[in-house]
């Protein structure tokens, strides 16, 4: 029989647990009906502060979150529940709605502590902690007048304190960040850790006040003031409390559940309450005497009640209360006994004020074990410290975190229970199993069979290093002919100065070629700009697309995309394309690129079309290349009432920037003139959205099978480091990418992600800009369309021929029929055959 | 070779050259009866010649695939969905089920004749 779970709180841990009872439940024993206050479903809030990049609550979206697929699970949101009635087994909600259950789990979170300051409700004072209080601070910076640039306070200089002062600034408010403790996050970081997280983010125009607290909140016109308890007074336009959190437990209290001294839900290590019919988890639980603000052991809490619903004995593993994140570009990680509170423990600092990094250790009385650690401004040995807590240290306690002292602790050094991946408890013995026993053969069967590295992510470069010390070779043979990758052939040919690809196979690879290896040798030829894409052995080369520079349809007719820059077009030019079609019967469609596809030519037809449309001031398109395709814009700041920057104007700029260049696959751009983001570039590779001071470059975003978000590269750039920014990072791309490989591939597959990226094109880590910089300066340089190099050409002319014997003849298996007005090909015969 | 020509003239279509032929690259050619014939120059000085339609798709474009070789068969993949076909017997390496004709093919006087499969 089905029994019926009522889930109370649709957050991030609340999600987890539908997620994982309904993965869990295959015979489907328990019928799933969550309850939630806020009007949207479970959202990323650990990213809360990536909302204020673009706006959009759709980014900050979990997987899976609406249940639209499961008839099993029913997600009811705005109407919180308000009562329990635990005798009869029916919570009660806002709306006066009567849920009857047979389980019930609180999943209800916390709130923000305000601390009873004076004047702490005043108009302009916010909490931190939804997407709506986010709509809120922002609705505040907009309403304010006053010159200059605008000012916040935010109080509390813990994690969220920080997180928020990061969410000011993406508005362009300038933040003060008041602290009562000694120093900003004083619970994960000790005093030298935290001087110098003071050091690095004041130079992110945060100003820090610690070991004071605000006194009181007023309002004069305008403007607030704050006073703090050190009698300094600061005006301001809006004022954020992050002074903690406080567990919802007001619903267990009313009910009569048991609830701690310091609030939270009481539960055994079952998650279960003081009523086995309850259970309560993540932010609102008590397990232990202790809450944990943390999404990790909420989501371990979810997965242990999911197990004990189906009848398991899983018991709450103990919270790993390891912080590693970014706060304002910011590295700052803490694990362990941080504050080195443990009897006789001893610490090993290394504090560069220099470099900007500081990392300690904390060990055992005897200087053998680890105990715990803090890391700020590099934490990129974070993930081999973290589980080397409570074992053994390999060595000398210093060689850990000293950059030029002895090895680097390897993964060697970790013992096989110890965990790799935190977010999902994963071990490597864990992971080892699934690639000698499991089979799991890349990063990607990894995450599918163990869940490790979907969570956060940092723990991939270890997923990489256990399939290669596990003796998986990941092959990087482009196919049969080559035993190197494509970035290894681009590397060839631009260093060897080889253009052909006879004497590349010849010299560096085996056999004749193959449609992977050739089209894959002709766009690195192309990228290098080594001559016309159909000269000489290069027309060999090329994909049927790229050979006759249009795009092949299903019964072997072409389509021809003329270039239309950014979607701007005059009507002079739109009557051509009109005539065009009209005068060769093609079938005419709108694209998604915002440009116009004529389809139904034949291969014969085609130089007289690219004739017509290139003596009218068109150029090809390159939808046939993997190569820039579009740069799609907005109508922007030129008639639009509230675009902020000229979108148009800057995608024509890009389109024809870096038109023609051929790349490991297609490239799609966007620019948007506001953040209303009409032109949808994050679902680009290299989309731009406009801000009041600039331009926010966001990339790796792609639409297709798997879509792909883009992610912010850099913010508020003028047009000249956005050009150059954008130059390097194609320009990488295209040399080191693989084949048929999207920039979210790529992105993703990067050893340190988008940080590494970024540190490769901004902060010129390899000292390879100058050269990219050169690379793209010739590209733009020796542009040519491919279309009008046909059409001066006899001997590339004479190619596009239907017969070689009867160049007139039209192919007589091409017919057609006519749908809504247009013609269209009749299909051909021929048994259903499923794509490749 | 001569008393070939004299026994089946009338079988033997025309294409072109064979200096006009591009070594890797395929061209089309049009039998009288209206067939279709993909025909081929490979590296090695070799010329093949294969019926154009791709069996997969209906469409006739062989001749524009990709010629190279797999395992070290000479091979044309279809630009429609990809599967390789041996030059030599028409057969398709994807799926041995599935072939192409295979037209005769000869040079005459330097110029290049195909024939009906």
């Amino acid at each position: 029989m089905t029994r019926t779970l009522v889930v109370v709180g649709h957050g991030m841990v609340g999600h987890r647990l539908v997620e994982a009872l309904r993965d869990r439940d295959s015979a489907g024993t328990w019928r799933v009906v969550v309850l939630g206050e806020e009007s949207r479903p479970a959202y990323d809030r650990v990213a809360l502060s990536s909302y204020v990049e673009d706006w959009d609550a759709a980014s900050l979206a979990l997987p899976g979150s609406e249940y639209d697929d499961d008839d099993l699970v029913e997600l009811r949101l705005g109407d919180p529940v308000v009562g329990v009635d635990r005798e009869h087994r029916v919570v009660t909600t806002a709306s006066g709605a009567r849920q009857p259950y047979d389980a019930l789990v609180l999943a209800t979170g916390s709130y923000p502590f305000v601390p009873p300051v004076p004047g702490h409700d005043l108009p302009g004072c916010h909490v931190y902690r939804t997407i709506d209080d986010l709509d809120a601070i922002r609705a505040t910076v907009r309403a304010a007048h006053g010159p200059g640039r605008r000012a916040g306070l935010v109080l509390g200089g813990g994690l969220l304190g920080l997180e928020a002062a990061n969410a000011l600034r993406g508005m362009g408010v300038s933040p003060h960040v008041v602290e009562l403790g000694p120093r900003l996050m004083p619970i994960q970081v000790d005093e030298g850790g935290g001087a110098l997280l003071k050091r690095l983010v004041e130079d992110l125009d945060l100003t820090v006040h610690t070991g004071t607290s605000a006194a009181a909140v007023k309002r004069d016109g305008d403007r607030l003031f704050a006073v703090l308890s050190s009698g300094l007074e600061l005006d301001l336009d809006v004022v954020v409390f992050s002074a903690g959190i406080r567990p919802r437990d007001q619903l267990a209290r009313e009910s009569g559940l048991e609830v701690g001294q310091r609030g939270g839900i009481v539960v055994d290590a079952s998650c279960r309450t003081s009523d086995e019919h309850v259970w309560a988890i993540g932010e609102c639980a008590c397990l232990g005497g202790s809450v944990y603000g943390l999404v990790a052991p909420g989501y371990s809490m979810a997965e242990v009640v999911a197990d004990r619903l189906l009848g398991g004995r899983a018991e709450f593993p103990g919270a790993d209360t390891s912080t590693k994140l970014k706060l304002l570009g910011v590295d700052v990680a803490s694990f362990g006994d941080a504050h080195a509170t443990a009897e006789g423990s001893l610490e090993v600092v290394l504090n560069n004020a220099v470099a900007g990094t500081y990392a300690k250790l904390v060990v055992s009385d005897d200087a053998k074990t680890l105990l715990g650690g803090v890391l700020v401004g590099d934490a990129s040995s974070y993930p081999l410290l973290r589980p080397l807590v409570g074992r053994e240290v390999p060595g000398d306690p210093a060689a850990l975190i000293s950059p030029a002292g002895g090895e680097p602790v390897g993964l060697d050094a970790l013992p096989a229970d110890a965990q790799v991946c935190s977010c999902h408890a994963v071990t490597k013995v864990a992971i080892t199993d699934a690639i000698t026993s499991g089979g799991c053969s890349d990063v990607a069967g990894l995450k599918s069979c163990t869940r490790a590295g979907t969570g956060c992510g940092s723990c991939v470069p270890m997923l990489k290093q256990l399939l290669a010390s596990c003796g998986v070779e990941q092959s990087r043979a482009l196919c049969e002919h080559f035993d190197h990758s494509r970035a290894d052939l681009f590397e060839i040919v631009r260093s060897t100065g080889i253009d052909t690809f006879s004497a590349l196979v010849a010299k560096h690879g085996r056999g004749r070629g193959c449609d992977v290896c050739k089209p894959v040798v002709a766009s690195i030829l192309a990228s290098l700009d080594r001559g016309h894409v159909l000269e000489g052995e290069q027309v060999t080369l090329q994909d049927t697309n790229d050979r006759f520079l249009a795009n092949l349809q299903r019964n072997g007719t072409y389509s021809v995309v003329p270039r239309i820059p950014g979607g701007e077009i005059t009507p002079e030019k739109l009557i051509v394309i009109g005539e065009v079609a009209r005068d060769y019967g093609l079938y005419t469609k709108i694209t998604g690129g915002q440009r116009i596809d004529l389809f139904g030519a034949t291969v014969d037809q085609l130089p007289d079309i690219w004739r017509r449309l290139v003596d009218a001031g068109f150029e090809s398109g390159h939808a046939y290349g993997k190569a820039l395709r579009t740069v799609k814009s907005c109508v922007g700041s030129t008639w639009c009432r509230y675009g902020v920057q000229d979108s148009v104007g800057l995608a024509i700029e890009l389109e024809l920037r870096y038109r023609g260049l051929r790349s490991p696959h297609k490239l799609k751009s966007g620019v948007s003139g506001c953040a209303r983001e009409c032109a949808e570039a994050r679902s680009k590779d290299f989309g731009i959205i406009a801000t009041e001071n600039g331009w926010n470059l966001h990339v790796g975003g792609n639409g297709g099978f798997t879509p792909r978000h883009a992610e912010l590269l850099v913010s508020d750039v003028d047009t000249e480091t956005l050009i150059r920014t954008i130059d390097r990072f194609l320009m990488f791309y295209v040399r080191t990418a693989d084949r048929l490989q999207r920039t979210a591939a790529w992105i993703e597959a990067m050893e340190g992600g988008l940080d590494h990226l970024r540190a490769v094109i901004v902060d010129d880590s390899l000292g390879i800009c100058a050269d990219l910089d050169a690379a793209m300066g010739v590209h733009v340089r020796d542009y040519a369309d491919e279309w009008r190099g046909v059409l001066q050409d006899p001997e590339k002319l004479a190619r596009f021929s239907s017969f070689v014997n009867a160049p007139g003849t039209p192919d007589p298996a091409i017919s057609f029929r006519e749908e809504r007005g247009q013609r269209v090909p009749v299909l051909l015969g021929t048994p259903e055959v499923a794509a490749r | 070779m001569t008393s070939l020509v004299e026994r089946d003239t009338a079988t033997w279509t025309s294409a072109c050259e064979r200096g006009a032929l591009q070594p890797e690259r395929g061209v089309a050619v049009l039998l009288p009866d209206g067939t279709q014939v993909a025909l081929f120059l490979c590296a090695d000085g070799s010329l093949h010649a294969l019926g154009n339609v791709d069996p997969f798709s209906g469409a006739a474009v062989l001749s524009r695939g990709i010629v190279g070789d797999r395992d070290g068969v000479p091979v044309v993949a279809s630009p429609v969905y990809k599967q390789s076909f041996d030059l030599r017997s028409g057969v398709c390496l994807d799926d041995q089920e599935t072939s192409v004709p295979v037209h005769p093919v000869r040079v005459l006087d330097g110029v290049v004749q195909v024939g009906a499969a």
